[in-house]
């Protein structure tokens, strides 16, 4: 096989016959435009072009051509909706951060030694992941529904009135959080089970001889060695808080009187539905920002700190 | 009783409560699919007095139902062999050949790990429309799998690499290029990837709801999911059929999550993980 340092060191004609000769630049040229094909036009293509629609107030048909310059990031940030499903969209990001996360994490503790009853669990736990947000949704507006749910079953029991907390403006959120927690904590379990898991026994066995307790070994060795783990889900809490749709629609679709809207939601509801593509666009702008920021400051607290 | 007893105790009880937060609502919706709604009413979590299958009975009779799950299915194994084979070949190109611009053009292709699906979707449902595939499979499979491929690709490039390198040195010395090497060699050996990442991809396109909503509007291309929103809006007032619905379809999905668990589990976290 022709080396790498030899072919740089050739004059480019020469390496160029070298490489087309042996079919390396032929199979560069077969096997890479696809995914660039791909990628370039359904990512990055409408990527760039959300960027170019916000500047514009445009229903969908024909060219963009009435061009109102920030007007459209004026009126979002404006609209009292987009507050809500902002402050909304923080409330989901600090849930996960201070309640499903510890709450993850103290799971994956009880249950992270490989024994059968601990596989049982961790499947259980696991299950809600795996369904279909739309799905969750379904089933948790059934418990919630205050006619015929769950809810309903423990105010008769208690002889209340029955609840409609969807359509409570106070409590239609606390519900969806509490679909989120369902939904999402043992994603999060499983990545500290299997960071645990990868923690050497030599260690606690170490700190247990030298007379440590079960919290002190948990808050001394284990924390601190799986945090890479713990960065990593805090990041995927934040991303996946950012992208919550799928379990609002059947829910609450946003009410009641647009209460309960995330980012995402808000950019589908007046956007889309509307077909206010360049209001909807300049959201997504928005949101991109949000997450790139988001990804950059990870990057360079988290991985910044690994590296060195 | 000695205190390792009871402190084991405590775990357990723990545990089971966690457990049945977990399952209450999952069984509720499976028992509600054998009640009438009278009976849903007065009794959210009690077995059922008969077991009235004529809910479960209808879905299962009903052609749409079918469809919606055939059309699920179509789009998810179409994304997963357009994500493997686009995903891998590119992927092979960056752990094995070397050659100008390649660095770059891998971090290019990384961009679509750093934003939400959602950012660009009113731009891309432009760009289906334009292109003449509103209501067809391919409306989905072909931005699923663009979306796909930054991490597939990224998962894709760290398992090649690994590969031994003699390998090819030996096959190219018998005369074997490097596309024919990639099908005859490296994509045979890299089953636990592919596995991995193709499982990931799958569960990913059955759950997808966004996208299909957006670029699908007639039932016949429905997927499943705007399958069950469609159901339920035509029995609101009857809870019994759509937990049977939603029964039915998330059904499939624990059966395969309980067999392909071990490729679940590491696709979701570790890939999660090492992404």
């Amino acid at each position: 096989m022709p080396s790498t340092t030899d072919s740089q060191r050739m004059p480019l004609a020469d390496r160029l016959r070298r490489g087309l000769s042996n079919g390396r630049i032929t199979s560069v040229l077969i096997l890479l435009p696809p995914a660039l094909i791909l990628f370039t036009l359904f990512v990055m293509l409408p990527l760039l072009e959300s960027g170019y629609y916000a500047f514009f107030d445009w229903n969908g048909y024909g060219e963009p051509t009435d061009y109102v310059g920030l007007e459209n990031f004026e009126r979002i940030v404006g609209h009292s909706v987009f507050h809500t499903a902002a402050a909304n969209t923080g409330k989901i990001i600090a849930v996960s951060l201070i309640v499903q996360m510890p709450f993850a994490l103290l799971l994956a503790l009880l249950i992270y030694r490989k024994t059968p009853t601990n596989a049982v669990f961790r499947l259980i736990f696991f299950l809600p992941y795996i369904l279909a947000e739309v799905a969750a949704g379904l089933i948790w507006s059934f418990v919630f529904d205050g006619n015929y749910g769950v809810t309903a079953s423990i105010a008769e029991a208690f002889g209340a009135e029955s609840l409609f907390i969807l359509a409570d403006r106070d409590w239609a959120f606390v519900a969806i959080l509490t679909v989120i927690l369902w939904k999402y904590f043992g994603f999060h379990m499983m990545i500290y089970i299997a960071a645990l898991q990868g923690v050497s026994n030599d260690q606690i066995e170490a700190a247990r001889i030298e007379g440590a307790t079960r919290l002190q070994v948990v808050r001394y060795v284990q924390i601190p060695a799986i945090k890479p783990a713990i960065a990593v889900s805090a990041f995927f809490a934040i991303i996946g808080a950012l992208q919550v749709f799928d379990v609002i629609i059947p829910l609450t679709n946003g009410g009641p009187s647009n209460t309960t809207h995330t980012i995402v939601t808000y950019l589908y509801t007046f956007g889309l539905t509307r077909l206010n593509i360049g209001f909807g666009s300049a959201v997504g702008v928005i949101l991109f920002a949000v997450a790139v920021t988001i990804a950059v400051f990870y990057q360079r607290v988290f991985m910044g700190r690994s590296e060195s | 009783m000695n205190p390792h007893f009871w402190r084991n105790f405590a775990r357990v009880t723990f545990l089971v409560v966690v457990s049945a937060f977990v399952l209450a609502p999952l069984l509720a919706t499976v028992l509600g699919g054998f009640k009438t709604n009278a009976e849903i009413r007065t009794s959210a979590f009690g077995l059922p007095e008969t077991w009235n299958i004529e809910f479960y009975g209808s879905i299962l009779y009903d052609a749409s139902f079918w469809r919606y799950l055939g059309n699920s299915l179509l789009i998810s194994l179409g994304t997963v062999i357009l994500t493997l084979l686009v995903g891998a070949a590119a992927a092979y190109v960056f752990a094995q050949i070397k050659f100008f611009g390649s660095r770059m053009i891998f971090s290019y292709l990384l961009l679509g790990l750093m934003f939400p699906f959602a950012t660009a979707i009113l731009p891309l449902f432009i760009k289906v429309r334009d292109i003449g595939l509103l209501d067809t499979w391919w409306a989905v499979i072909l931005p699923q799998t663009a979306f796909g491929l930054s991490l597939a690709i990224l998962l894709f490039r760290t398992f090649f690499e690994q590969l031994p390198k003699e390998l090819f040195e030996a096959a190219y010395i018998d005369g074997c290029g490097y596309v024919r090497f990639f099908w005859r060699f490296t994509l045979p050996l890299s089953a636990p990837i592919l596995a991995t990442v193709g499982v990931f991809v799958f569960v990913q396109s059955w759950n997808n709801f966004l996208l299909p909503l957006v670029v699908l509007n007639s039932r016949e291309v429905f997927t499943w999911p705007l399958g069950m929103m469609q159901f339920r809006g035509e029995y609101v007032t009857e809870w019994n059929r759509t937990l049977a619905f939603v029964t039915l379809t998330i059904l499939p999905a624990i059966v395969f999550f309980l067999a392909a668990q071990k490729y679940i589990v590491a696709g979701l976290t570790g890939g999660a993980v090492k992404g």
